[in-house]
């Protein structure tokens, strides 16, 4: 149900164009991930979709209603069925990791206290974090709070769900860890994901498909395997270093020490 | 022509200042009517408003007992040789009644509260733009104006008539330990004093123009903070220029109220 069509999609700061009439199409229960250097526009992709932020022009279709021109409550109705795992993870700093995880939970659906309670814990096991559990967002590290910041934005089973680089700043097993939670949501829930990347490895695990940007445009889309073999020098540049060193222990299905 | 190029260069950064000043008014006028859209619509988060005004409480109880008996206490210390020259000592309780019930102790109050309240609603509003979490608040379908503005607005609108009227009483407090001091009244004397000389047509302006200080301490703090831009620099900017802006404002709805109440009720 949760198909994403985006067209023609436009948005600049003052002289700075970042996008530059980007189409798309993100099919259902697609594992869509984005690419491009620090500072294309990945993030303002993101926000785009979900109305963060307003482009210049375009039209983003999400169930097949225009984002753009829905009502606010029209689109609040979307967005409760959108997870967003933001690049800094977004916590809310007055309230503890349990705050955190019951908040969307308590405002947009209709649990008992103990199905709250249940489905903390279990979302904390998925992250492997069940004991920050009563912790403030303050007390924890940088890689701990992405960890539940993932947990938050899977929490209400989303349908569609956008993540923006979900394993920066991990170690590389809970990166693949998370990876393979990703990949694992899509399977039992059928949802479809939009993860923008750096990480190469966690790419392999989860991408069914892959665009990388370049300079507001789309510089490739395809599958991933054929976009690691591309004559293009400026993906054989992007793609090269990780792939000399990280081809092989990715294949064979095991981390190698100090590969990261 | 130098000096033609500096004065116009001036002129130019005047100018840009005036610019800022009334873009800032526009748009906290617009803020405020979102405001006043918000709050009459449900969800009510009486939870969370309590939740502030508590928090609002402890934050503000110590520095603005201590002002309170102090006003009263220096007032009247400086008062009485005054009033003594005149022979009107007898007036004093009444003179430090009034002044405390009609202007100073909801002006000095407010004052105080907007530079402990205005600057922390900035910063911590300003806090949350950046790192975000008004995003995340946002894109979860939650209304964060609502949760997070108007919950402290309406806290700040609400604590503040509590705390001015508060601060008046150690004020009078405080006005009877000076007087008591130099000239040994008895307690139920000065009460009755007190009593007598305040009116109702005194008190009611005095308590209702809070409301008006309070709202203003609110919604300058949550309007530079909610669209605080530029990182931490702008957090921290955001936090100052709140205090400056709603001790400016609490000011000037002072004077225009005072106008209003002399043309009321002389
Ligand atoms: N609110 C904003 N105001 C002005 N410019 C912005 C804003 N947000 C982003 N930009 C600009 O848009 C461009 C793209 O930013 P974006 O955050 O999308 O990059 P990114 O691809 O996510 O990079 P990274 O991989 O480092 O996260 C940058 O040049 C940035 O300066
Ligand atoms: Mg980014």
């Amino acid at each position: 149900m949760s198909e994403v069509v985006i067209k023609n999609l436009s948005k600049s700061f003052d002289d700075n164009v970042v996008l530059d009439g980007i189409s798309l199409k993100i099919n259902e229960g697609e594992n869509f991930v984005v690419f491009g250097r620090s500072g294309t526009g990945k993030s303002v992709l993101l926000k785009c979709i979900v109305r963060l932020m307003e482009p210049d022009a375009g039209e983003i279709l999400i169930e097949s209603q225009n984002v753009l021109t829905l009502s606010i409550n029209k689109l609040n109705e979307i967005r409760k069925h959108i997870g967003f795992l933001f690049q800094g993870a977004a916590l809310y700093d007055s309230m503890s990791v349990r705050e955190n995880l019951a908040f969307p939970l308590i405002r947009n659906f209709n649990f008992s206290s103990k199905e709250i309670d249940i489905k903390i814990k279990n979302v904390l096991e998925k992250v492997s974090l069940l004991e920050a559990i009563d912790k403030m967002p303050a007390e924890l590290s940088g890689g701990m709070k992405k960890r539940i910041g993932l947990a938050r934005t899977i929490i209400t089973e989303p349908r569609l769900i956008l993540y923006d680089e979900p394993t920066t700043g991990l170690d590389p097993i809970t990166s693949k860890e998370i990876s393979q939670l990703i990949v694992e949501l899509q399977k039992d829930l059928n949802t479809t994901s939009i993860i923008v990347t750096h990480d190469l490895i966690c790419a392999k695990i989860i991408a069914s498909h892959a665009v990388v940007l370049k300079d507001g445009k789309i510089r490739y889309e395809g599958n991933l395997d054929s976009l690691t073999s591309q004559d293009d020098p400026f993906l054989k540049d992007f793609f090269s270093n990780d792939i000399i060193s990280e081809s092989t222990p990715i294949r064979s299905g095991e981390v190698k020490d100090g590969s990261n | 022509m130098e000096t033609g190029t500096a004065a116009q260069k001036n002129n130019s950064i005047i100018g840009k200042r005036l610019a800022e000043f009334f873009n800032m008014i526009a748009g906290l006028t617009v803020f405020s009517l979102e405001f006043f859209k918000n709050v009459f619509l449900p969800p009510y988060e009486f939870g969370e408003v309590k939740k502030h005004m508590d928090e609002l409480g402890v934050k503000t109880l110590p520095i603005v007992s201590v002002t309170g008996f102090i006003i009263g206490l220096v007032l009247a210390m400086q008062s009485q040789p005054v009033m003594a020259k005149f022979g009107a000592e007898a007036f004093l309780p009444g003179m430090v009644a009034l002044s405390v019930v009609r202007e100073l102790g909801p002006v000095i109050t407010a004052l105080i509260f907007a530079g402990r309240v205005s600057s922390g609603i900035g910063a911590e509003l300003g806090s949350m733009r950046v790192t975000e979490q008004i995003d995340a608040m946002e894109v979860s379908a939650i209304n964060p104006f609502k949760f997070l503005v108007v919950t402290r607005v309406l806290a700040c609108t609400l604590i503040l008539p509590m705390l001015t009227v508060y601060v008046i009483f150690l004020s009078v407090v405080g006005g009877y330990i000076s007087i008591f001091l130099s000239q040994n009244i008895n307690f139920v004397l000065y009460v009755h004093a007190v009593v007598h000389s305040v009116d109702f047509t005194d008190l009611v302006p005095g308590i209702a123009k809070t409301f008006f200080f309070g709202y203003i301490v609110g919604i300058v703090g949550a309007y530079k903070g909610y669209y605080t831009e530029n990182g931490t620099v702008g957090v921290g900017r955001a936090s100052t220029s709140s205090v400056v802006i709603a001790s400016l404002l609490i000011l000037l709805m002072d004077m225009v109220l005072g106008k209003i109440t002399v043309s009321l009720w002389g």
